[in-house]
């Protein structure tokens, strides 16, 4: 039951993209076609599922604070919890590699329909921020970190799924020059992010207690701040992602 | 001279300067022009798009008229002025005058304030960005003061409209090129922006706002509420209305959205007028049936004990799901918008099914927005595009298929 409600929770409610925001980058740049937002949304989650209960073994028998029992009880007192950053990065910027290289052998169709987008996993937030969240939230066991990876890899997958598709359709838009490009994507992120509010705050459990109840109130009134926040900064971001436009125009 | 000849004269004179599109519209509005396009092949259909909003305004003129009846009765029962209805649907007790004037002076105000804020925009920017006026507006602006509280301080009607008129329709492009549904934006909008005006038990009557607040600086008054059958469900207690006065719409609630009656015949009008689509109408139902069968087995079987918080909603009867809240007003006017729907037949019977599915569930299962229409529509208008791309994959797939088969 608690990994069902888990998968679901990271799915809608605890969303990557709508609720917190992370991947971005792949997010807004990698959404013009259906085809290949469904390529990189599956890669993430393949990376979220390994690269989660990875990071969990190490933070269990490594990075918290008394750890490193399983050494020795002289070790109990060591704190390594400063290496999460660099750890965690590690871990998957390694597994990015080998899964890298294994798809490449054992499915070149796939590996080149991916093409850049997979190593360029490496540095999407959503992946380290699926695994620091995992280790903000405690969660208890291996199962857990597993489910709690693929289903916000589902969630982010869903994300960048439905704003391909809404790209595709309004491609033919009269969208106002200003906003042409990134600026009409951040406003329909934020668009999104309401429809994505109805499930802020609810419970998939049944009884829980009144101490997590309390904990997701505070947290839709946090969303309900933010979605309103960023959607009054709007105007603003247009502007930067006029920047940020020209900037890739550059890159490219 | 009448009005039609001033009119014509003032388009004449205006004719290539900035304001041309707001005379041309208002000339449109009104009559109908006299002038004939010449040269190149034209479509001539009687049903454009300025008849199409017309027939979905009709379709929700009596829903209007009886919110004005309902939110005057509900004033005068909540403070103890007439008796509840007994006599079912021409009861003496709600078809007076008084419980009219009542809702008219306090409905009216919304009905002007969101046309005139929406339409003012899409003049504006009509005449800035150089095009003429799309009539997109004059079904959003009929829907919003039906889907309000009817207690809404006039200022935040406003500037939901402005929010979402702006970014819910014009950056996209205007009438048409829309994601989400703007009726619903601008609902969201204020939902989630002013939450204690559109929830809670004292909104949904007229004046029970002004009350709280004479007790609050000490008048010795009785306390008014009026919860929605939903917001009391949620909370656990009893809804205290039976089947009758939820179908015919003696209950509080947002202003058009109580009288499952008068949105069932609006819903078959639009349904033989061909303009609503009975796809989804008819799989939105199904998915909220099968939703509430789900509920009620799991409440059947014991699963889920009294003591739990959605015992209340999930005990409800699956069919008085289809009656509260404003479940028959979402699926027959706002997720049949031809816009943010599913554009695919197939694609119309999946979005229409989760509509249903999802509003039920979010009313079951978040009791902090026990309202979970208008969320689960918004929702679904976020994915109907993904629906549609990947309904036409398959029969692109399926076609490919068969032209290899002929082929061979």
């Amino acid at each position: 039951m608690e990994h069902i409600e888990l998968f679901f929770k990271s799915i809608f409610i605890d969303n990557m993209v709508f609720a917190t925001f992370l991947g971005m980058c792949s997010y807004l740049a990698v959404s013009k076609k259906v085809s290949t937002a469904v390529g990189l949304g599956a890669a993430v989650i393949f990376v979220l599922a390994i690269t989660v209960p990875l990071n969990w073994l190490l933070d269990q028998y490594l990075l918290q604070p008394g750890a490193l029992k399983w050494l020795g009880a002289e070790y109990i007192d060591y704190d390594l919890s400063f290496l999460s950053f660099i750890m965690f990065i590690a871990t998957i910027a390694t597994m990015v590699q080998l899964v890298e290289i294994v798809v490449e052998k054992f499915s070149p169709s796939l590996y080149n329909s991916l093409g850049i987008f997979l190593p360029l996993i490496a540095v999407n937030c959503a992946i380290l921020g699926g695994s620091l969240f995992m280790q903000s939230r405690e969660i208890p066991t291996l199962g857990l970190a597993t489910v709690y990876g693929v289903g916000s890899g589902i969630g982010w997958f869903l994300a960048i799924l439905a704003i391909a598709a809404i790209r595709e359709k309004i491609r033919y838009s009269n969208v106002p020059p200003a906003l042409r490009g990134l600026g009409i994507t951040f406003i329909i992120t934020g668009l999104m992010a309401i429809g994505f509010m109805s499930f802020g705050g609810m419970l998939t459990g049944g009884d829980e207690e009144a101490k997590s109840e309390t904990k997701t109130a505070v947290v839709v009134d946090e969303k309900v701040e933010e979605t309103i926040v960023s959607n009054a900064s709007e105007t603003t971001e247009a502007k930067e992602e006029k920047v940020l436009a020209n900037n890739i125009k550059v890159n490219e | 001279m009448s009005l039609k000849s001033k009119l014509h004269i003032l388009k004449r004179k205006y004719r290539s300067s900035k304001m041309a599109p707001a005379f041309n519209a208002l000339h449109t509005f009104l009559y109908l022009p006299n002038e004939t396009t010449h040269g190149g092949t034209h479509i001539k259909a009687a049903d454009d798009l300025k008849r199409t909003m017309n027939t979905v305004i009709m379709a929700m003129v009596p829903c209007l008229i009886f919110g004005m009846f309902n939110a005057g009765y509900q004033h005068n029962v909540a403070f103890g002025e007439i008796q509840a209805v007994t006599a079912g649907l021409f009861s003496p007790e709600f078809w007076t005058l008084d419980n009219f004037l009542i809702g008219f002076w306090k409905i009216l105000p919304l009905v002007i304030v969101s046309y005139g804020v929406g339409l003012g925009i899409e003049f504006l920017f009509a005449i800035i960005k150089k095009h003429e006026v799309e009539e997109g507006y004059l079904v959003t602006g009929m829907l919003v003061p039906l889907i309000v509280p009817v207690d809404i301080p006039l200022w935040m009607l406003a500037v939901a409209v402005a929010f979402g008129v702006v970014i819910g329709k014009e950056v996209f492009g205007g009438t048409g090129m829309n994601i989400l549904n703007p009726a619903l934006t601008i609902r969201a909008f204020l939902f989630f922006a002013y939450p204690t005006w559109m929830s809670g038990d004292k909104v949904w009557v007229e004046g029970a706002v002004k009350r709280t607040e004479e007790i609050a600086a000490g008048a010795n008054l009785d306390a008014i509420s009026g919860e929605t059958i939903l917001g009391s469900l949620a909370q656990g207690k009893e809804a205290g209305y039976s089947v009758m006065d939820m179908f015919f719409g003696f209950i509080p609630g947002s202003v058009g959205e109580t009288s499952t009656l008068l949105i069932l015949l609006g819903g078959l009008f639009l349904v033989f007028a061909k303009i609503g689509s009975w796809r989804i109408m008819l799989s939105s139902v199904l998915g909220a049936i099968v939703m509430g069968l789900i509920f009620n087995q799991v409440v059947d079987s014991g699963w889920i004990t009294e003591s739990s918080k959605f015992y209340g909603l999930m005990s409800t009867t699956w069919w008085h799901h289809l009656l509260i809240g404003g479940f028959a007003f979402g699926t027959v006017f706002m997720a049949t918008d031809p816009v943010t729907a599913s554009q695919t037949n197939k694609g119309k019977w999946i979005y229409g099914f989760l509509v249903g599915f999802i509003s039920i569930m979010i009313r079951v299962f978040n009791p902090a927005y026990p309202e979970g229409v208008m969320l689960a529509i918004l929702l679904m208008n976020v994915f109907a595009p993904t629906i549609d791309h990947y309904v036409v994959q398959g029969n692109v797939k399926k076609r490919k298929k068969r032209l290899k088969v002929k082929s061979i």
